[in-house]
């Protein structure tokens, strides 16, 4: 145990943005993004992620959020298990034909006001599988998206713009 | 000969026995796969046996499309031929499971989307309804209930559905159903240029992207005798163990988190993103996405960058040092993953496993060492093998692969050779067919291609370690408890999207 506590003391935070990221930029829209979660979602942003057929790149990427130097819940964002409960859904893929009636299932247990981002080439336009008798080419061709976060995978500091963007150009 | 691969023409009559006799010989199922060529369809099984590999072929009348299966002799086989089944219309006899696989609802019923005449494009219109009447296995009794999971999990995964059997805690009996990412990836290879193919290649499975670009391109530079420069070679090399460490960690840090070790999910994954942040600077591209091109690299390493990947492998090799005795004294993560999902050595060997997975259950099979390609060749590889086949040995193993991919840099680095690192891509003079095979993190990846004298693909087949790894957590998962198939899972770890394709 001490050995435990000796090493978590010696890493200390590196939750950006005190390493690296010498811009500051995730911090910077992190704070933009709280300010607006805070006084429109009672401060706090659920999200429901759903993998419409992507190639898992962009979960890859989508995890990298909850890493500890992005740790994307401080600024009240967090993923939540159940459309039920979730104020956005982050959508990835072509949408897979055999994926089209879980994500519109899923799009309509989501309570209404909601917001749908798609994420990835793929979810903005199909990407390199593009429309054919296996996808339908894009999240907007299955469901009404919002926002769109283009990217093969976007990296973090590009997903967390894409939902600062999105809540600034729907709630503000 | 096809690459070195002793190809063997056969009669749809001789496919059964030629078969046998392999299976008696103790042969590995590695792939199937079948083309259609106007007239009949062309079905290639390859095998292999003590790091040497067998393609054997035969051609089948497409009028009357009947073969005999391997299934029986080969489980392994099964989800291939099911596949097989489901694209081409090829009926294999006495399969056990005649079951669909790939196939749900968004083509119809005895049509086949790698036949010729059928189109890339949509013919049906409308929403493609759900796959609602697949027959599931029953286990009936008191006391017996069923849990269907999926296709839509609780976290941030990939779609599929699991369905259990269930009494009390224990789980009886997993099915699992997937095929809901299916993209037609083999369907929108046909008649791509090689770059664009490398670039779907990259998007197979996006934690292999390197790996199976690697064996697309290898297929490729096969099919057609191309030598890529020693350097290129090296690099792809480097960038392939860069992937087997990033995974590696993610993977470790996910069964942490499963059994809600937090602090080991925290420290695993802030090492994964410093190996990301660091490909960013080498590779310019956090996953290394679309830096191997037919032909060599598109991006060179400098001796500035080599410098820094040193330096990240003796930190994060110290780091793990600790970090890894932590993890072996403490006894309640210990706890939860001892003796959990244990896959038998004789079960691995029926099933052919691959990787991590093979070698944490007894066996010791790693291209890299037991059909070196270059530059593998050259280097001497220690392969980790445990044989208890549970979680706990499975971690080992890849903990163990870390520091061997450490190694293996290290010494790629500092032999890294001068000149270029592209040869320039020349089309065959007709059409010529190859294959690449490539240890990827996961295990032995296979790609086949066939390429026309224009350039264009006329058939792309990635064959991932996943195939064989599905079945495994069916088997694997018999008699843990129903909180316990989400560590079981990550620690195999499958990927949805490489064979749902
Ligand atoms: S956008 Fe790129 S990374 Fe994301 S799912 Fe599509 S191919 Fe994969």
């Amino acid at each position: 145990m001490l050995k435990t506590l000796y090493k978590i003391f010696k890493i200390g935070i590196v939750t950006e943005p005190l390493s690296q990221d010498k811009n500051n930029t995730f911090k910077r829209l992190g704070d933009n993004c709280r300010k607006i979660i805070d006084a429109r979602f009672a401060g706090s942003l659920a999200i429901r992620h759903i993998d419409a057929g992507s190639c898992n790149g962009c979960e890859l990427e989508i995890h990298a959020l909850n890493n500890p130097f992005y740790d994307i819940e401080r600024f009240g964002i967090h993923f939540v298990a159940s459309p039920r409960h979730a104020d956005l859904l982050l959508v990835t893929g072509p949408v897979s034909r055999h994926m089209e009636s879980a994500l519109i299932t899923t799009y309509n247990a989501t309570p209404n006001p909601k917001l749908v981002l798609a994420v990835g080439e793929c979810g903005a336009c199909g990407g390199e599988f593009g429309c054919s008798y296996a996808c339908a080419g894009s999240i907007a061709n299955v469901i009404p998206v919002d926002g769109v976060i283009t990217g093969c995978p976007p990296t973090p500091i590009n997903l967390l713009r894409g939902i600062l963007e999105l809540l600034e150009q729907k709630i503000n | 000969m096809i690459n070195n691969m002793s190809l063997q023409d056969i009669t749809p009559e001789l496919w059964q026995s030629t078969a046998i006799n392999a299976a008696k010989l103790q042969h590995r199922f590695v792939g199937l796969w079948a083309q259609d060529l106007g007239e009949n369809l062309e079905l290639n099984a390859c095998l292999e046996l003590h790091g040497s590999y067998l393609l054997l072929r035969t051609l089948i009348d497409i009028a009357n499309p009947i073969i005999a299966s391997l299934t029986p002799y080969f489980p392994a086989a099964n989800r291939m031929e099911r596949h097989t089944h489901d694209m081409f219309g090829i009926n294999f006899s006495d399969h056990p499971d005649k079951r669909r696989w790939t196939h749900h609802m968004a083509w119809d019923e005895k049509q086949y989307p790698l036949r010729k005449n059928f189109p890339v494009a949509r013919t049906k219109t409308g929403v493609t309804q759900p796959d609602n009447s697949y027959p599931f296995t029953c286990v009936n009794g008191s006391g017996v209930y069923e849990i269907p999971v999926g296709p839509i999990h609780a976290g941030i995964i990939e779609p599929g559905h699991f369905r259990f059997q269930a009494a009390g805690e224990d789980i009886i009996t997993l099915e699992e159903r997937l095929g809901y990412v299916h993209k037609g990836i083999e369907k929108i290879a046909e008649g791509l240029d090689t770059k664009q193919l490398a670039k779907l290649a990259g998007r197979v499975s996006g934690d292999s992207t390197i790996a199976h670009t690697w064996a697309a391109c290898l297929a490729l530079e096969n099919a057609t005798s191309l030598k890529i420069p020693q350097r290129a070679l090296h690099i792809r090399a480097i960038m392939c163990e860069h992937e087997r460490i990033a995974n590696h960690l993610g993977d470790f840090a996910g069964v942490c988190n499963d059994v809600a070790y937090t602090f080991g999910y925290y420290q695993l994954m802030r090492l994964r993103e410093l190996w990301l942040r660091l490909n960013t600077q080498v590779f310019g591209h956090r996953l290394m996405m679309d830096c191997i091109t037919p032909g060599g690299v598109s991006v060179d390493i400098n001796s500035k960058n080599c410098q820094a990947i040193h330096k990240q492998i003796i930190s994060c090799r110290q780091e793990l040092t600790g970090l890894y005795q932590l993890f072996e004294e403490n006894s309640s993560f210990h706890d939860r993953i001892k003796t959990t999902g244990i896959l038998s050595v004789e079960q691995a060997t029926q099933l052919g496993v691959l990787g991590y997975v093979g070698r944490a259950s007894g066996h010791k099979f790693d291209l890299r060492h037991n059909a070196p390609y270059p530059p593998y060749d050259k280097l001497k590889i220690h392969v980790p093998v445990f044989n208890n086949g549970d979680v706990l040995a499975r971690l080992r193993v890849r903990a163990q692969e870390i520091l061997v991919a450490f190694e293996l840099i290290a010494q790629l680095l500092d032999q890294l050779p001068p000149g270029s690192i592209q040869t320039p891509w020349q089309n065959p003079s007709t059409t010529a067919e190859g294959i690449g095979l490539i240890e990827g993190w996961r295990g032995e990846i296979l790609a086949f291609v066939r390429i026309d004298n224009n350039g264009l693909i006329e058939r792309y087949f990635p064959r991932d370690p996943s195939w064989f790894s599905w079945p495994a957590l069916e088997q694997l998962i018999h008699g843990n408890i129903v909180p316990d198939f989400p560590v079981c899972n990550k620690s195999i770890n499958g990927s949805y999207s490489a064979v749902d394709l």
